[in-house]
């Protein structure tokens, strides 16, 4: 008997290295997704309704880990054992396509498919903000300028900032430095309140520096999802918390949100320009996996198509704000013919 | 003790040792007594944080396991189903042509309108609704037009026919009836719109929703779609995947192991580094193996992101340590009067170990793996690395395919951003893999006791 037991084992051991040894040759068909958090339940979405539409491919497998960590991935180089199609909430910057270029992947493809808010959001029970990007970045900045002169923030509560700001104490949840969210609030939020605030004269660097430090103290860098940003929010209801429009309009029963510049984040004012904190939702493709990976060339043009991305569409009621059907063509065009992403 | 005994010694008659031993009894009593008593403490404690982890599980996510839906009537409509009828394969067409001209087919129907048929079935039980189409598909999950479809290409001869369906409500529907919800909550801080909300109560008090066992919490994958049908089958299937790699290949690697440097190998410097060695690497925190899975398994060996067979060879890995450590212990537990008697008796030293010593030691082999598994089957932080946090959104047919774990599943849904239904979804799976450990270790002590009766 022990030695039938041996030997099954020796045979199972034999058979697992058999599998390993043997996987590399097999073609892969599943098309792999990673990045944006934000983008995430879009492109899953997508993923499923694409398996469900399409018998003959596999669903893609979208994996989350923030837009730094997708259009790293993306750009490891061209191979089965790298991912296909990166999702970001923010472009590609030159430094990650020469990233790319050195790994050998020559051929990035970049698909705009729609549009989303950052919002500022407090617990349901808490004071009503009408913030501004000054009032933000006055609020969580390292250092302020009082008087002309660079001081440590001073500021423990709203409305020492400004009085139309409630009695509350300043906690700030922002999305980590991997996250795309975050480089959208840099540009759109702190960048211009720093402006709106009045530095004085300093260099560019020292300005950039001052611009985008944050105060330790009262500011906590979510890296994770939405979900712990929202535990944040619960532990401390006073927070105030940076959320993607899509996220709040899901739990809009425990979180009030803040207007910015006096505008209400929805679909129809970030649609309409109006709200500021808004920014496109993209995704990557590697071109060089096109047609090698079955399916990609289909889940493009499926995600692009007016039922998914398009008015009306399913991720439109998933919060996503849908662009024009003559942007989403002209997106699936560039897509067809090649054109080259160029930041 | 040597108290007693140095007295005794100064005092020789033995009436004042059994004075002395009768005055300290009281002190030693009461010892005993508080000892025992912190004792029952330290375990209430215990067993009280256990009931209010557990209770707490029960009180969310027993109520997922029944799920909001409609019992209805579907007329598969032949002015809205496109496709004509399906195709036959003709004598002399190739399989693949006729597979091609299937799939075109299936395509047709799937681009039917099946949401219209879904509207026309909700508007048959409550005729009177002034709810709109939108507030009407709002409260079903949207998956329940490929549900029709399928039912459709299953059998085309349903066509123009009415048959009984039950269609699943979606989770904000399944939010609103279980009141999960405040219902004083104004317009617009509900997910619903107020007439997808009566719609839904009306159909509730009709007794056309009713709460069913939703057995497709273990027959579904996740869904983001249509959450209302999010389940656990994917992530089973790679968890079992996983535990098959961990157990084809940790078992006899860390038996072997164990058995050589137990009684073969000569006890010198080399032996006991590896000793050391292994005791570290039992200790060594499990995302490091993920870091190393992720730079070895699939950036040199090239083998596929996400798949089952990564994550089982990585928690093979982390596994080893602790099946090694537990066969040397038992296999030290066997008596070495054993041994000697076997060779004594002109048994050699493989005879003695695979015939006296090991089936000794299988039931504590057998504990060891067990827990192994055990733990390998909860573990999360280094598969996050090798890319099995992905959404997967069909079941893994092979341990090469894309899937994720039961735990990692729960991290992906305590995620997900429809918190009042997936908070449920989440402790439900988080039951269900508690469910499966302690299965798991009640056949470890079953099979313990069986083989220890045995011998």
């Amino acid at each position: 008997m022990k030695s039938a037991l041996l030997k099954g084992a020796a045979i199972g051991l034999l058979a697992t290295s058999l599998v390993a040894a043997t996987a590399p040759a097999q073609a892969r068909d599943t098309i792999q997704i990673a990045g944006s958090s934000t983008v995430l339940p879009f492109a899953s979405i997508v993923a499923e309704e694409f398996g469900n539409a399409f018998p003959e491919f596999n669903p893609p497998n979208v994996a989350s880990g923030g837009s730094g960590t997708g259009k790293r991935l993306v750009c490891e180089g061209v191979g089965e054992d790298t991912i296909d199609i990166a999702n970001s909430s923010s472009k590609m910057k030159q430094s990650e396509l020469d990233a790319c270029h050195t790994n050998g992947v020559m051929d990035i493809r970049e698909i705009v498919f729609g549009y989303d808010g950052i919002v500022f959001a407090t617990g349901i029970n808490e004071g009503d903000f009408a913030l501004t990007p000054e009032y933000i970045y006055k609020a969580i900045a390292a250092k302020v300028p009082v008087d002309g002169a660079m001081v440590d923030n001073p500021y423990t509560n709203w409305n020492q900032i400004d009085p139309s700001l409630p009695d509350q104490e300043i906690f700030v949840a922002v999305p980590g430095t991997n996250h795309g969210t975050r480089e959208v609030f840099d540009n759109n939020v702190l960048e211009d309140g720093c402006e709106a605030a009045g530095l004085p004269e300093m260099s560019d660097d020292d300005m950039e520096a001052a611009c985008l430090t944050l105060r330790q103290d009262v500011v906590v860098e979510i890296s994770g999802d939405y979900t712990e940003t929202l535990a944040r929010l619960q532990a401390n209801p006073a927070a105030v918390g940076v959320f993607g429009l899509s996220f709040y309009e899901n739990n809009r029963d425990t979180l009030k949100v803040a207007t910015v510049n006096g505008i209400v984040p929805t679909l129809e004012s970030i649609a309409a320009g109006d709200y500021p904190v808004s920014r496109p939702l993209q995704f990557y493709v590697k071109g060089e996996h096109i047609g090698v990976v079955p399916g990609i060339s289909e889940y493009v043009a499926f995600f692009l198509s007016d039922e998914m991305a398009g008015q009306g569409g399913t991720l439109e009621e998933a919060g996503l704000v849908p662009a024009s059907s003559d942007f989403l063509a002209s997106q699936l065009d560039n897509f067809n013919n090649g054109v080259q992403y160029q930041p | 003790m040597s108290d007693i005994t140095a007295s005794g010694e100064a005092l020789p008659s033995g009436k004042n040792v059994r004075e002395l031993v009768h005055q300290s009894l009281g002190r030693r009593h009461r010892q005993e007594t508080i000892f025992k008593s912190m004792g029952l403490v330290a375990i209430l404690v215990a067993l009280g944080f256990v009931a209010i982890l557990f209770s707490i599980m029960l009180t969310k996510g027993l109520p997922a396991f029944w799920q909001a839906n409609l019992h209805t009537q579907v007329y598969f409509d032949p002015d809205i189903i496109k496709g004509g009828p399906r195709p036959v394969q003709e004598a002399g067409q190739s399989d693949a042509d006729y597979r091609q001209q299937d799939l075109a087919w299936q395509r047709q129907v799937t681009l039917s309108n099946w949401n219209a048929i879904v509207e026309q079935t909700v508007r048959d039980v409550a005729p009177d609704t002034d709810a709109e189409k939108r507030d009407i598909l709002a409260i079903i999950t949207s998956s329940a037009r490929f549900k029709l479809r399928d039912m459709y290409v299953e059998d085309p001869s349903l066509l123009g026919q009415t048959v009984p369906v039950t269609l699943l409500a979606s989770a904000d529907a399944d939010n609103w009836v279980k009141g999960k919800l405040a219902r004083d909550l104004p317009d617009e801080r509900q997910q619903l719109s107020r007439s997808s909300r009566d719609l839904a109560d009306q159909l509730l008090a009709d007794g056309d929703i009713t709460f069913d066992f939703a057995t497709h919490i273990f027959t579904n994958v996740d869904s983001r779609s249509a959450p209302a049908s999010a389940g656990l089958a994917g992530a089973f299937m790679g968890s079992l995947y996983m535990m098959m790699v961990v157990i084809v290949l940790a078992v006899p690697i860390g038996v072997a192991s164990a058995v050589y440097l137990e009684e073969f190998a000569p006890k010198n410097r080399w032996t006991d580094l590896i000793e050391v060695n292994i005791n570290n690497l039992a200790a060594v925190p499990s995302i490091v193996f993920g870091l190393l899975g992720a730079a070895v398994f699939i950036n040199y060996f090239g083998l596929p992101r996400s798949a089952p067979l990564v994550g089982g060879l990585v928690l093979t890995l982390m596994t080893l340590p602790t099946i090694i450590i537990a066969t040397r212990s038992s296999l030290r537990a066997v008596p070495p009067s054993l041994r000697q008697a076997a060779l004594g008796l002109g048994a050699s030293r493989n005879q003695t170990v695979f015939h006296h010593v090991l089936p000794l030691t299988f039931p504590g082999i057998l504990t060891a793996t067990i827990i192994g598994v055990a733990q390998a089957l909860g573990e999360t932080a280094p598969l996050l690395l090798i890319g099995m946090n992905a959404f997967i959104a069909n079941i893994p047919a092979s341990p090469l395919d894309s899937a994720t774990a039961l735990p990692v599943q729960i991290y992906l849904w305590q995620a997900n951003e429809n918190r009042h239904f997936f908070e449920a979804r989440t402790s439900a799976a988080i039951i269900v893999l508690l469910g499966l450990m302690i299965v798991l270790n009640a056949i470890a002590i079953v099979l313990r006791t069986r083989l220890e009766k045995r011998r």
